[in-house]
């Protein structure tokens, strides 16, 4: 029987299998990422492409020319600040209703029988399956000037004229929150579910009251499930521009649609590039929580 | 290519399996501190020991699932360590069983087989041999999920069988069957194993499963052998209080060596009222603090004082265990020190024997100490 | 539970789905509204169905999108899943949170960034190289295997990791080499999450319109694009009857897939031990 060398087994196996999907990774989400980093750099031209190189060599010179006009044009002006700073609080206003309405949904369905909340489980995942964009159209017909909502409250008296809600900061809350509660409900329940049940009936043993049970013992235990959800929630919100879009009104200053219109609009790829660079910058304290929770958690397991 | 058993060289039968100062580091822990040991061949070999001691990376290097840091694993005088767990002549049988649950019985024994890539009708022979030794032949055509524990247990023996190999791995065999169960499937398994003429090693925590099924068993403890030998010889003769304690229970006394000769020793102890009598010499020297073990089978207990000079103690029962063959006695000698002792359910019924809250006087035959040198 | 943390519980979990379905349900009751305006209802009627079977622009925009999504979920599925294993079974390798980092991106990365990261690396590339040279159902696919790799590999890595490693050890130590061992052994087990994945990823694909807009070619539209394009301007009844249909087709699928699912899962549990 030949000896096979320690080697042969260890590493080139292993390179062999880890090295395909990095580099696809490192392919498709790295080099891209410093293509816009270098692109923000650049000047905005006319031509295909519209920008221009940062290396440039003419008789024997090598020029590396770094525009920041970009970036400059991001902190003076007042569109792009305050588009950064109302899309953060949005993100976070929405990212707390999501907390207050998808933690009671995920607390109770995590109590429940297996069998119950299997069902309850599916019925928050059901629409996730069904088109995003079909169901945000949705808010668009319910909240209208002569949508449901209004014409439900003015059938019902509550009202005498119609809530403007469509096209105002209210309706995209409405949007964002409507989108995201499942993405908040699922890292939150799975995180509850295992739970175990019996540090609860111990603390009952002991004397505590179900509130006091709930604060010192669930909380605290459910703490990764609830940021690993918020981040979810938090993050992909400061740069959504559907939603906005759809159902905010033309003061309606998200980040994201602004970059949508630098780039369509506008045609200015530089200014593009660095409003998303910006974008990434704002959103990496948020991002290493969120990494930082994940490992913990794949840790754990 | 099927493996084909050939006669091992003489010299390798008792070093047919040879552990060489292997030592396993993970990161800043030492499992294994450099351990040395001879497994023969055909033998059923125990590596015993309570959870973290090392004998489970032990046999994970065995089986090729960690590569020692450092030392030579000899299986039939070639060195393995180096060698792919899919490449070894070892097969394992885990300690959950393992068996592919998407999977038939027979294609689950098979599998292996067809990795070797034999002919069908010979791989069709050798599953059927191999479930035919374990009686489960009837349930070919199962799948795991429909089998009891037992049942798991025997197909997976029979799958890590039919590639006849040159060692087999057992991890805790009996842990996940029922103690009811337990001693009749290990006598089962020995039997099976001695009838296929496998050299095996197996781990456990349980010291009577390793008694019961074992040739010879090594008591691992930090990552050491402590002690190697038979279990009677182990149990008999512990070399140290550790494994005089971890084998079976023992009552351990403390004294000073006050006769020294060299066909008897006499042990002042504070905690009996008179000396202990050894009948054999030592090789501590006079003065020296020492420790004897007296195992609670070997204590008599009386209600009148004993004339002997040696081996005395006095105390009070303060529990008594019915056991079932056997009542175990816990008794507070006088000196405050606890012992136990195990008196055989007919000689309760004969004599008068004393119950809780008596007084009552302890003693041994001169050859029942053991003396352990730490 | 007391009578009153009952109430509690169904009332939350009652608006909770309240607010989750009201939107779907508006959508479908509306679309057999016979008045374009969803103000009123003004009697019944399949007339929006009908001319959805008629509008070119939306059917080929569909089938477009569909094909873009079978091409996604497959090649997602493949690197998704050979991502997350690694990332499970192959533990501890250098660069290990660089590989994570990349790996959960864009989970959470707004898809503006995502687009527009996307496409300028093609322009880029296609600068240097010439290829691709233009913009088309190529690019698109790219965009979208990048989004869907990431939900892939989350499915993919925690049902990984829920198997039984011993099963894998089990098959190397009788003979089969690494990768017969993820054919013969690991796949079969993890073949539900696969399907579910597939469909993860399908559906993401489906869904898509920011990703979709930047890797955009001339004379290319896919469905959200298409549907996004006019509902911008207000309300398309048409839209509500091709969301009828979807939601129809998507519950009816999900309800199935999990009525299956639930039904296998009885059958790994009883391959636990029994004593």
């Amino acid at each position: 029987m030949k000896t096979a060398s320690l080697k042969r087994f260890l590493p080139s196996q292993n390179i062999l299998a880890i090295l395909p999907p990095y580099l696809w990774l490192v392919i498709c989400l790295l080099v891209p990422f410093f293509i816009v980093l270098k692109i923000s750099f650049a000047e905005s031209t006319f031509g295909i492409p519209p920008y221009s190189s940062l290396i440039d060599i003419k008789e024997g010179v090598i020029r590396l020319a770094f525009h920041l006009e970009g970036y400059i044009l991001l902190l003076t002006d007042s569109i792009f600040v305050g588009a950064y700073l109302n899309s953060l609080k949005m993100a976070a206003v929405t990212t707390i209703c999501c907390i207050l309405i998808g933690y009671p949904m995920a607390y109770h369905i995590a109590r429940s029988s297996p069998k119950t909340r299997n069902l309850l489980m599916l019925a928050v995942i059901l629409p996730f399956w069904t088109s995003l964009l079909l169901r945000v159209y949705a808010w668009v017909g319910i909240l209208r000037n002569e949508g449901l909502l209004n014409n439900f409250l003015l059938w019902t008296g509550v009202i005498d004229t119609p809530l403007e809600i469509y096209r105002t900061d209210l309706a995209v809350y409405i949007g964002l929150v409507y989108s995201y509660l499942p993405f908040f409900i699922l890292p939150l329940y799975t995180n509850l579910i295992k739970l175990d049940q019996r540090l609860l009936d111990a603390a009952y043993d002991l004397g505590a009251k179900p509130w006091q049970a709930f604060l010192k013992i669930t909380l605290p235990l459910s703490k990764p499930g609830v940021i690993a959800g918020a981040m979810l929630v938090f993050i992909p919100s400061v740069g959504e521009y559907v939603i906005p879009e759809l159902l905010g009104g033309t003061n309606t200053y998200m980040i994201g649609r602004v970059m949508w219109d630098q780039y369509f609009t506008d045609a200015n790829w530089p200014v593009a590039a660095a409003v998303a660079i910006a974008m990434i910058l704002l959103l990496l304290v948020p991002l290493a929580v969120f990494q930082y929770n994940q490992s913990k958690e794949t840790e754990a397991q | 290519m099927s493996e084909v058993r050939h006669p091992a060289p003489v010299d390798n039968i008792d070093e047919f399996v040879k552990l060489v100062d292997v030592v396993k580091i993970f990161g800043d822990t030492v499992a294994v501190k450099s351990v040395n040991l001879s497994v023969r061949r055909n033998e059923i070999f125990a590596l015993l020991g309570s959870s973290g001691c090392g004998k489970s990376t032990l046999l994970r290097m065995l089986a090729g699932f960690e590569q020692p840091t450092s030392g030579q694993i000899l299986l039939d005088g070639v060195d393995i360590a180096g060698i792919a767990p899919y490449k070894r002549p070892v097969n394992m049988m885990f300690q959950s069983y393992a068996l592919f649950p998407h999977m038939t019985v027979e294609d689950n024994v098979a599998f292996g087989l067809k990795q070797e890539g034999i002919a069908r009708n010979e791989i069709h022979d050798r599953v059927f041999a191999a479930l035919d030794l374990v009686q489960m032949a009837a349930y070919s055509r199962r799948k795991p999920g429909q089998l009891s524990g037992g049942q798991q247990q025997r197909v997976a023996l029979a799958r890590s069988l039919v590639k006849r190999p040159k060692l087999l791995l057992l991890d805790e065999p009996m842990s996940a069957l029922d103690k009811q169960i337990r001693q009749k499937t290990q006598i089962e398994l020995v039997k099976i194993l001695d009838q296929v003429g496998v050299t095996c090693i197996m781990v456990t925590h349980d010291q009577e499963e390793a008694m019961t099924m074992a040739n010879r068993l090594a008591v691992m403890t930090d990552g050491q052998i402590v002690q190697c030998g038979t279990p009677h010889d182990v149990y008999t003769f512990p070399n140290s209080q550790f494994v005089a304690s971890f084998i079976g229970s023992t009552n351990i006394f403390t004294g000073r060596i006050v006769v020294d000769e060299p066909d008897h020793v006499l042990i002042e102890s504070d905690e009996l009222m008179r000396p202990m009598y050894v009948n054999h010499g030592v090789s501590e020297p006079l003065g020296m603090e020492i420790f004897v073990s007296i195992r609670p089978e070997q204590i008599r207990v009386l209600r009148d004082q004993p004339e002997d000079e040696t081996n005395v103690g006095h105390g009070m029962v303060t529990h008594l265990a019915w056991m079932g063959s056997y009542a175990l006695y816990q008794i507070r000698l006088d000196s405050g020190k606890v012992i136990e002792a195990s008196v055989p359910s007919i000689k309760l019924a004969q004599e008068d024997a004393p119950g809780v809250d008596d007084e009552v006087y302890i003693t041994w035959e001169p050859d029942s100490g053991t003396v352990l040198p730490s | 539970m007391t009578k009153q943390s009952v109430f509690f519980k169904w009332f939350f979990l009652g608006i909770g789905f309240l607010f989750l379905y009201i939107p779907i349900l508006s959508l479908i009751v509306f679309s057999f509204n016979d008045s374009a305006l969803a103000s009123s209802w003004s009697g019944f009627s399949l007339r929006w169905y009908k001319s959805l079977f008629e509008d070119q622009a939306l059917l080929s925009a569909a089938w477009l999108s569909l094909k873009i999504a079978v091409l996604t979920a497959t090649a997602a599925v493949f690197i998704g899943t050979w991502a997350g294993y690694v990332l499970v079974r192959k533990g501890h390798f250098k660069g290990i949170g660089l590989y994570i980092g990349m790996l959960n991106a864009p989970l959470v990365i707004p898809d503006v960034i995502l687009g527009i990261a996307l496409l300028l690396m093609i322009v880029e590339i296609r600068n240097i190289t010439g290829f691709p040279a233009s913009n088309g159902i190529f690019t698109i696919w790219l965009g979208h295997v990048t989004l869907c790799v990431a939900y892939v590999s989350v499915v993919i890595a925690s049902r990984v990791r829920e198997l039984d490693r011993s099963l894998e050890e089990a098959a190397l130590d009788l003979g089969a080499t690494p990768l017969k061992v993820f054919f013969s052994i690991t796949l079969p087990l993890i073949a539900p999450a696969l399907v579910a994945a597939w469909l993860l990823a399908f559906t993401l694909s489906l869904d898509d319109v920011v990703i979709a807009s930047f890797l955009n070619g001339p004379g290319f539209t896919t469905l959200p694009i298409e549907v996004f394009s006019r509902v911008r301007l207000g309300i398309k009844p048409e839209v509500n009857a091709l969301a009828t249909l979807f939601i129809v087709l998507v519950g009816a699928f999900v309800i199935i897939a999990n009525h299956l699912q639930t039904g296998n899962t009885k059958n790994e549990s009883n391959n636990d031990l029994r004593p």
